[in-house]
């Protein structure tokens, strides 16, 4: 057990100072390796922005059902848990009239003329039933219900649908499914490049140790021992390309929001983008670091096996 | 301690075999000289001795290990065995003396403080006392072969193997060399040594076996070199 750790620890120092007498031939694969890096964190920050924007859109979304004056509590009770019953709806919330008027009232604060337009003694306006459904491509249901006639009768006008809204966020949708394709898509692709670069990068530095490697093999170093520092070694590309790419992102994040004042960049809250990448800090770093260790580690495992011949003639 | 028993490597076909039947038996604690000119064999004999080769029909036992019964991953244990010396020395140009040494010994995994215990005991035993800083490109062809011996021994092997340890050497320095050779075999080591030094097969007065053509042609003890 102790002999493990000393070799495991051995094979560690042997990675790193390899590494660095390595620096210039790894430039390449640790540059890839930032680019790969980079995109995954773009894609997932983009992909968490988006769905913040529909989910915002979405919770003002509400359909708006008028109830008569003559209707009695008790219908309208019955009314409600009708609809809390559908399915898709989300939430269900009463205004008596009353409680319309103040709404009405806030939302009109600075309008003196529909204010007196209106008072308590005559307040025109309906009690009110908000249903917010959860899923808006899928309000045929409670469309159905609302003009089914008994439903209907107790009603003082159509009900409302802020449906206008509905486009905007089909358009946001669209636009993430794209995105993502294309971020998955991207990703794959500098996966392999980096994989093929780290392949190019361990192939030229086990050709260059190729008399140590035989001298260690001579003296009976094990296969995992000649093998590890290679791997080691990747997986330091891994963590310093972890490292320069959270970097690069929180530059690009400060240099917008300083120089800029951008708040959106096309469909893409940059506010919201930013939030996200400070309260999530830690994770996605930690993140980046796990990903970039485990492809340094594939792409080095894979490499040192194809080229580092292990079996005598 | 070493046991051959009709061996025969053939590298193509068309060339013919590199060794042809040889059989050889090495006592524990022997000192044997493998003598023949280039090309004779001797290399081929020594590189499946290390299992860098496989024989092409044959037996080969060498301290109870059966070479047939030996698994790919169990080599690393068996050159863990064996000393080894080359002719070109085979050194670590970036590392120092006491490092070249202390290598044989990391990468088996002992313990740093344990290294530093044995490293200079047996840098005295090949008379290097002293020289532990020095890289290998400023010492003399024959210290560098010194230091190639005691990293062989460090890790005291029952069996070191030496391939024309002397062949780059001046006759001084290829005389140290033999000298420290002897001194391990007294220590209870076996040496097999490889040479075409008439000189040092005469003077040592050991057990000599000839190769020619991939054959053993003669095997006497306390020989003179006839060719």
């Amino acid at each position: 057990m102790k002999r493990r750790l000393i070799t495991l620890w051995r094979v560690i120092h042997t990675g790193i100072l390899n590494f660095m007498r390595n620096v210039t031939l790894a430039t390449a694969a640790i540059a890839v390796m930032v680019v790969t890096l980079t995109i995954v964190l773009f894609s997932l920050i983009a992909n968490a922005t988006f769905a913040n924007t529909i989910a915002q859109i979405t919770d003002k979304i509400d359909i708006s059902v008028f109830l008569k004056d003559s209707d009695t509590p008790a219908q309208t009770k019955q009314l409600i848990g009708q609809i809390k019953k559908l399915p898709n709806v989300k939430s269900v919330d009463y205004l008596d009239k009353a409680a319309a008027l103040k709404q009405y009232e806030q939302q009109n604060a600075g309008n003196q003329q529909l204010l007196t337009a209106i008072d308590e003694t005559t307040n025109p306006l309906p009690a009110t039933i908000l249903i917010k459904p959860v899923d808006l491509n899928r309000i045929q249901d409670i469309k159905t219900f609302l003009v089914k006639p008994s439903v209907a009768s107790l009603q003082s006008d159509q009900p409302s649908y802020s449906g206008d809204r509905k486009q905007a966020i089909d358009k946001i949708t669209h636009a993430t499914d794209v995105l993502r394709k294309i971020g998955i898509i991207t990703v794959a692709v500098f996966a392999v490049i980096c994989a093929l670069i780290i392949f190019n990068t361990i192939q030229m530095a086990i050709f260059n140790r190729r008399d140590e490697i035989g001298i260690m093999r001579l003296l009976g170093a094990s296969t995992g021992y000649i093998r590890g520092p290679f791997i080691v070694e990747s997986m330091i590309y891994g963590i310093l390309s972890a490292v320069f790419s959270i970097v690069i992102v929180n530059s690009a994040f400060l240099a917008s929001s300083n120089a800029l004042q951008a708040t959106s960049l096309g469909l893409l809250d940059i506010n919201y983008a930013n939030q996200y990448f400070d309260a999530h800090f830690w994770q996605l770093f930690a993140l980046q670091l796990v990903l970039g260790i485990v492809l340094g580690a594939v792409s080095a495992t894979i490499a040192t096996r194809r080229y580092l011949k292990f079996k005598t003639k | 301690m070493i046991l051959l028993d009709r061996v025969s490597k053939t590298y193509a076909r068309d060339l013919g075999p590199a060794l042809d039947r040889i059989s050889l038996n090495v006592d524990p604690k022997e000192f044997v000289i493998v003598v023949g000119q280039s090309g004779a064999g001797k290399t081929t004999l020594l590189r499946l001795l290390t299992r860098e080769e496989r024989p092409s029909t044959g037996k080969i036992i060498i301290g109870g290990i059966d070479y047939d019964k030996l698994k790919d991953r169990d080599i690393p244990m068996l050159r863990r065995k064996i000393g080894v010396v080359f002719q070109d020395f085979k050194l670590l140009d970036n590392k120092n003396v006491f490092e070249n040494v202390a290598y044989a010994l990391e990468i088996v995994g002992v313990s740093n403080r344990e290294i530093r215990h044995t490293v200079p005991k047996v840098l005295e035993i090949v008379n290097l006392k002293g020289k532990e800083k020095y890289m290998p490109k400023q010492l003399s062809g024959g210290e560098q072969q010194r230091v190639a011996i005691a990293r062989a021994i460090v890790r005291q092997p029952r069996i070191l193997i030496a391939d024309e340890p002397t062949g780059n050497l001046d006759p001084k320095h290829a005389w140290d060399v033999i000298k420290v050779l002897e001194k391990i075999n007294r220590y209870g080591t076996t040496v097999l040594l490889t040479t075409h030094n008439v000189e040092i097969v005469n003077k040592l007065k050991r057990r000599v076996v000839t190769i020619k053509d991939g054959k053993v042609v003669s095997d006497r003890a306390n020989a003179g070199y006839r060719s």
